[in-house]
């Protein structure tokens, strides 16, 4: 896209400015309306699958559900406690909603389509991921109040629990690839297991995407493991004090971590843009297409586990962190490096 | 010229916002600038082009440490009050600190001018090892050159853990925990009776 604003006449600098701009709207804008639409989705199959009907009223097949609720909270006034910290308790939404969005710089939606090539792309995800918790404990802190206390410490210490496992699993991922950028990793799951494009089909990656998918739902706090929020102990969580759009930009932020945590199913063990055969006739679909139907699939898994699964108790969540994926995932690094290590790299 | 606003720009903040952390008075508040202060360090090690060192920073002391430091800091009723009233009796041995270290940080940029250690060029462009990408290069030289001092390093740390959770560690008795894997293995048929007792008996249980 620079150079189609150099042929405008701007200077190199300029023209990369405004490309780099044009890139994050356009990352930016549809994915804060797929986000409108993925929680309209997320709550009509939670209804299907309660037997309910679901949003039906605001426009066709109440489609537009959740601009109407959009609206509402914008025009409702927004509530500051009076013993909270006030510039803290603004800034949490604010942090939450930006590092939501800020990951998706790096997700490759076709071979080439993404925003920020870098080399340690993956490294990128796992740094932007760990800023996540701040939004989350800064509103609990400054609200200044009990229950979102209690829910910013359990964050805090959820969200740690599970990097760690999720840091393993991407090591597998990293170490079979050979590199940390997401479109080489996408790349080099052409044709992986016969014709098969992605890791998943590899019998010593496949245990790794079904821990990760289970962390990355742990991660992004969505049930089960929706401890931060569990409305029968803690009201609302940290999310208890919050009103207007303050409350909208947490509901969107965590519709869009769940967004990239389908996307990096996707990308890392899915095969990205890429079709799910490596068939000539298939890769006439765009990549874009691929990538996009692979999110929508695991979101209806995200929302399909919401509706069947219980909600864990704290201690099963932390043991299920520690004492059970922390070590598995760690023997599989092992594992998956000594495997290479004879095939690949020669003993 | 955008490297050179973007250089300006984390280099104040980084500053401004260690400064921010001593001169701040709510322990929360301090950890939070320190936060932002790593953040922006990160930002001048993108620039320098050690671009995992950036993500190592953000990752392991933003994603980590200062998470940890925020949850005691939280949890922990400090009044610095009492705190700063120590601060005339410390200032001497913490001036005396302070001097020390910028007497190294002055040795070692001196040196490091003076240009017999071979690490970069002082202009600062970052000379990667072997013309590879910052983490093969890295790497290379942690697992190739420097293996043995390497895997000393991780020992330290080894030991470090272990004691850490030696001494912390209490041996409570009468603890209940749950046994998950006999609550799964558990059927029906041993958990269950079907009695039919005569009316008026009862049941014992």
């Amino acid at each position: 896209m620079t150079h189609f604003f150099q042929t405008l006449g701007l200077p190199h600098d300029w023209a990369w400015f405004v490309a780099t701009i044009c890139g994050i709207l356009l990352i930016a804008l549809p994915l804060l309306l797929g986000v409108a639409m993925i929680i309209y989705a997320d709550r009509k199959i939670w209804a299907a699958m309660a037997l309910r009907r679901g949003p039906n009223v605001v426009g066709p097949f109440g489609l537009l559900q959740s601009f109407a609720d959009g609206l509402k909270v914008f025009l409702q006034e927004t509530i500051v406690p009076a013993a909270s910290n006030k510039a803290l308790f603004l800034i949490a939404p604010v942090i939450t909603f930006t590092v939501a969005l800020l990951a998706w710089a790096v997700i490759p939606f076709n071979s080439g389509a993404v925003l920020a090539d870098i080399n340690v792309g993956l490294l990128y995800i796992l740094a932007i991921s760990s800023l996540g918790v701040y939004g989350v404990v800064i509103a609990g802190w400054a609200s200044n109040s009990k229950y979102p206390f209690f829910s910013a410490m359990r964050a805090s210490a959820q969200m740690i629990s599970y990097e760690v496992s999720i840091g393993f699993i991407l090591i597998c991922v990293v170490l079979w690839a050979g590199t940390f950028n997401l479109g080489a990793i996408v790349e080099a799951q052409r044709s992986h297991v016969w014709l098969i494009n992605g890791f998943v089909a590899n019998p010593l990656l496949f245990p790794r995407w079904v821990m990760f998918l289970i962390s990355g739902m742990a991660e992004t706090a969505r049930a089960p493991f929706d401890l931060t929020e569990a409305e029968s102990e803690l009201v609302a969580g940290y999310q208890t004090e919050y009103s207007s759009m303050a409350f909208a930009a947490y509901w969107l932020g965590e519709y869009a971590n769940v967004l990239l945590m389908c996307a990096l199913n996707a990308v890392l063990f899915w095969g990205g843009y890429l079709p799910p055969l490596d068939w000539a006739p298939l890769y006439y679909v765009p990549g874009f297409v691929w990538l996009l139907l692979k999110i929508l699939f695991f979101f209806f898994v995200f929302s399909w586990v919401k509706a069947t699964v219980p909600r864990y108790r704290y201690d099963q969540l932390m043991r299920l962190g520690w004492k059970v994926f922390l070590p598995v995932s760690l023997g599989f690094v092992v594992l998956v490096s000594g495997y290479l290590m004879f095939t690949r790299y020669g003993a | 010229m955008i490297q050179t606003f973007a250089f300006y720009l984390f280099a104040v903040m980084v500053i401004a916002s260690g400064a921010v952390t001593i001169l701040a008075r709510n322990p929360v508040h301090s950890v939070l600038w320190l936060i932002l202060a790593f953040f922006n360090a990160a930002g001048l090690m993108v620039l320098v082009g050690a671009e995992f060192i950036a993500m190592l920073l953000v990752i392991v002391y933003v994603g980590a440490v200062a998470v940890l430091f925020l949850f005691v800091v939280m949890m922990l009723d400090i009044d610095f009050a009492t705190l700063r009233a120590g601060f005339v009796r410390n200032f001497p041995l913490g001036f005396a600190i302070a001097l020390v270290l910028l007497c190294e940080l002055v040795l070692g940029v001196g040196a490091y001018r003076v240009g017999a250690l071979q690490l970069g060029t002082p202009d600062g462009t970052a000379a990667t090892a072997l013309g590879a990408s910052n983490i093969e290069a890295i790497g290379a030289l942690l697992y190739g050159r420097y293996l043995f001092l390497f895997e000393a390093a991780g020992l330290i740390l080894l030991v470090a853990m272990i004691g850490a959770i030696v001494l912390t560690h209490r041996q409570r008795s009468g603890v209940r925990g749950q046994n998950i894997s006999r609550q799964i293995a558990r059927r029906p048929d041993e958990a269950t009776v079907n009695v039919r007792p005569e009316v008026g008996k009862g049941v014992s249980l």
